[in-house]
């Protein structure tokens, strides 16, 4: 089963990537860009079929290592057509 | 006293400290490899700067979970003194020994300068010979040492007395222009509950000799030997050794 993690600051930190990224964006023509933060996303193939022990390795895999939870959060997302070539 | 540098594949201050340690300070001092379980018996173990496992995912994170950390958390947990130098602080923040955690530097660049420091406690293993309130002039190459944690944690921080160290102008004022990576209330060294971690972003080690033209470093290091001698002499004299 493939996932895709997301991890990125977490809202109340200033994220000054995210901010000078959004000058440069407003600066090359996107004035309408209100907010960005920059984080990094990871594309996990796991061996389960089994989208709820999935979801739980995955989080746990979040919280001890994908994330730092003091200034990070993270999201989950299971994508659809497994691995092992499965219907 | 034996001295433990621990050596983690991109590490690149570990010849720095093990010079001051060993030629400076004339202790006995071991390179520890990051894969190797064991601190051989060293009583003051120092993680130092450099780049752990390449600052892969966040700095430090990596380093965190390498065998020898395991190690290093026990000693920690049992009184021993563990010094964490730039990316060894980082380091120690990930394994979960200091609380908190690094950003980047608030205007994203790589912070190469002396800075200012004042010392906010003096009686800690690491800190006995200086005094509360001296400022030292110290230098800092870094862009991961934007401190931060919650606002509760750091008035906890504040209240268990566990800053060490805070950015401030050269006659130890604080001043926002002298933070220069932004870290939150100016801290730029912690050390944990017992007094026996530390971890600060400036490098002592690279100002430990007159040749070098600063040696505010020195006083830093020079306690943690002394400090770790007597803990030494104390468990021999009890007859456990």
């Amino acid at each position: 089963m493939k996932a895709k993690v997301t991890v990125y600051p977490r809202r109340e930190i200033l994220d000054p990537q995210g901010k000078a990224i959004q000058n440069a964006l407003q600066r090359v023509g996107f004035p309408g860009v209100q907010e960005v933060r920059a984080g990094k996303s990871f594309e996990i193939d796991l061996a389960t079929d089994d989208p709820e022990a999935a979801d739980r390795e995955l989080r746990q895999m979040c919280e001890k290592l994908l994330a730092n939870t003091v200034v990070e959060d993270y999201s989950v997302e299971l994508l659809a057509g497994g691995a092992g070539g499965r219907p | 006293m034996r001295c433990g540098v621990v050596v983690f594949p991109g590490s690149n201050c570990d010849h720095d400290i093990y010079h001051v340690l060993k030629h400076v300070l004339a202790q006995d001092v071991h390179f520890l490899w990051h894969a190797d379980d064991s601190l051989k018996g060293c009583e003051l173990v120092v993680l130092p700067g450099g780049f752990a496992y390449g600052d892969y995912l966040r700095a430090g994170a990596l380093a965190a979970l390498s065998p020898i950390m395991g190690a290093v958390k026990r000693h920690a947990e049992t009184g021993g003194l563990v010094l964490g130098i730039c990316n060894g602080f980082q380091v120690l923040l990930e394994t979960g020994l200091l609380p908190g955690a690094m950003r980047k530097n608030r205007n994203l660049r790589f912070e190469c300068r002396d800075v200012y420091v004042r010392v906010e406690r003096d009686d800690l293993p690491f800190t006995h010979r200086l005094h509360k309130g001296q400022v030292l002039r110290l230098p800092i190459a870094h862009s991961e040492g934007n401190y931060e944690d919650s606002p509760a944690a750091l008035d906890a921080l504040e209240a268990a007395g566990q800053v060490v160290f805070r950015y401030t102008a050269p006659d130890g004022t604080l001043a926002d222009e002298w933070n220069w990576n932004g870290s939150a209330r100016a801290i730029a060294g912690i050390c944990n509950r017992g007094g026996n971690v530390l971890g600060l972003m400036p490098h002592p080690e690279r100002c430990a000799e007159s040749i070098l033209g600063n040696t505010d470093g020195l006083a830093i290091l020079q306690s943690a030997v002394e400090a770790g001698a007597r803990v030494v002499s104390a468990t021999a004299a009890g007859g456990r050794r």
